[in-house]
């Protein structure tokens, strides 16, 4: 039952997000802020990540290849693919669920322990509008970063598949153009943005809904952490389940 | 002028606020005192609308709360200044863009005028030298002090403050309390204190609204106190040695 409750809680949660709306010259601030938090503090952590991960998959590939038949483009078939269809949307997403989340719900969080949230209600402001809104519109952006993660994790997986002469560079660009099917890019892209409102709604409900002190700031953290990744996953198994087969 | 009219309210079947009436005068400062957990955060925050209380009346000036449509209420909200307990003051903006934020957001007003008036406000609190100081630099005392201008900037009819003299120092306190009093007399408002600082009810409690276990049990003025014979407001304000030299002496005098 209390499941069902917080499920309630979070659309009524996201109802009034888009109810009264803050001033367009305080929101645009504020959408501005957020753009810097979320998205372009997070380009660095993603780009490092990317690199390191595409590499390991390239790697793997083509340490696993020992049959002389199969062709060397296939390590770089294998590394778009699965950095495309998965690493970049999810498991950037499930990394983000923790920068990006811990993030929201540990501001929001803080605000409601210190009455700021309070504070915002008795002028009169529509709080949901005020800290939410301008979250999810800055998380819009988010498809761009995993861009970013997809093209850095790609060029990873060549600097590595060259650099430990695994295959040539020719082999590795004919693969990377093997079978390319433009309508796997359009279901990542769906996903991210699927995954963006997830990470820009969860956290915001585990922060504006906590109660407590300092503490329970850090266990709303931990706990949106938990409950947005197990979104993500299992959002990624329908959309998988419902673009894909 | 508010008035509260048999208000309830309960947490998990435990009821707070019991049957509580009263009235909070214009142009005074109207004390709320009682033991910690005795129902005054609870109150307040059921006049401010930030609980809902299960029954009862509350009415500002001659509008009844429940009966409000939405816009009013907005409208209401413009006419009230509160200071928190903590100070809430927006950790992420300096002094200035606090006191400011109210009218940036309710109000079409230029910012050279926003910002007039938040020097107006500032200066009104005594608070110098501190525009561009960031929430996490300033001393208890000083929050208080941006708080109550952050409350006055929009010329609100009611001022709320929740304990506004928790974690200060004693001679921080008295400065704090004249404010309030100064402030409330300046503007003509109704100002009501959420307290249990003693100094407080001497100083400044010109209406005094005393609740134990969510109970009103007594209500009267800094003066008639000295001579309740309220087993309960006797026994709470007597604790402190503070208000019984205060007392002996007012009723030396008298």
């Amino acid at each position: 039952m209390k499941f069902f409750f917080h499920i309630g809680r979070y659309f009524l949660m996201i109802k009034k997000t888009f109810g009264k709306f803050t001033k367009w010259n305080v929101l645009k601030g504020l959408i501005f802020r957020e753009i810097d938090d979320l998205i372009i503090s997070s380009t660095g952590i993603v780009s490092f990540l990317s690199f390191f991960v595409g590499g390991v998959v390239a790697i793997q590939t083509a340490i696993n290849i020992e049959n002389p038949l199969l062709p060397k483009n296939l390590i770089a078939f294998t590394t778009r693919q699965s950095i495309i269809l998965e690493f970049a949307p999810t498991f950037i997403s499930v990394i983000m669920a923790g920068k990006v989340g811990s993030y929201i719900t540990s501001s929001i969080g803080t605000m409601r322990v210190t009455e700021q949230i309070d504070a915002l209600e008795v002028m009169g402001v529509n709080t949901y509008n005020y800290l939410i809104l301008p979250k999810i519109i800055a998380l819009t952006l988010y498809p761009f970063l995993i861009t970013i993660s997809m093209f850095i994790g790609i060029f990873g997986g060549y600097v590595a598949c060259i650099s430990g002469g695994f295959s040539s560079p020719a082999e590795f660009i004919e693969g990377l153009q093997l079978d390319f099917r433009p309508f796997h890019v359009t279901y990542a892209f769906i996903k991210t943005f699927i995954f963006a409102m997830l990470l820009a709604t969860i956290p915001s409900y585990h922060g504006f809904y906590m109660q407590g002190g300092a503490l329970e700031v850090g266990k709303s953290s931990t706990t949106s952490f938990i409950w947005t990744s197990v979104a993500i996953i299992t959002a990624n198994s329908f959309i998988t389940n419902i673009l894909l087969t | 002028m508010i008035r509260i009219e048999n208000l309830y309210k309960s947490f998990d079947g435990i009821e707070i606020l019991k049957n509580i009436s009263t009235n909070f005068e214009k142009g005074k400062t109207n004390l709320i005192i009682g033991q910690s957990g005795s129902g005054k955060t609870v109150l307040l925050k059921s006049i401010l609308g930030l609980i809902k209380a299960e029954r009862g009346n509350i009415i500002f000036g001659d509008k009844l709360i429940s009966n409000m449509k939405q816009k009013e209420r907005a409208e209401l909200r413009q006419d009230i200044g509160m200071v928190f307990q903590g100070s809430a003051l927006f950790d992420s903006i300096n002094v200035e863009e606090n006191v400011m934020f109210p009218m940036k957001m309710f109000t079409n007003k230029h910012h050279t005028e926003i910002l007039d008036r938040a020097n107006v406000a500032i200066k009104r609190v005594n608070l110098i030298n501190s525009n561009h100081k960031m929430p996490a630099e300033l001393s208890g005392g000083m929050k208080k002090r941006v708080a109550i201008a952050r409350a006055i900037i929009m010329n609100p009819k009611y001022l709320f403050c929740d304990e506004p003299n928790s974690g200060l120092d004693p001679k921080t306190s008295i400065i704090i309390d004249n404010l309030i009093k100064e402030i409330t007399n300046e503007f003509n408002i109704t100002t009501v204190i959420n307290s249990h600082d003693m100094n407080s009810v001497v100083e400044i409690g010109e209406k005094i609204i005393f609740l134990e276990e969510g109970e009103k049990k007594w209500e009267g003025s800094n003066k008639e106190i000295f001579h309740t014979n309220n087993k309960s407001v006797s026994k709470f304000v007597n604790s402190s040695e503070l208000f019984k030299k205060v007392r002996d002496v007012y009723l030396s005098k008298k």
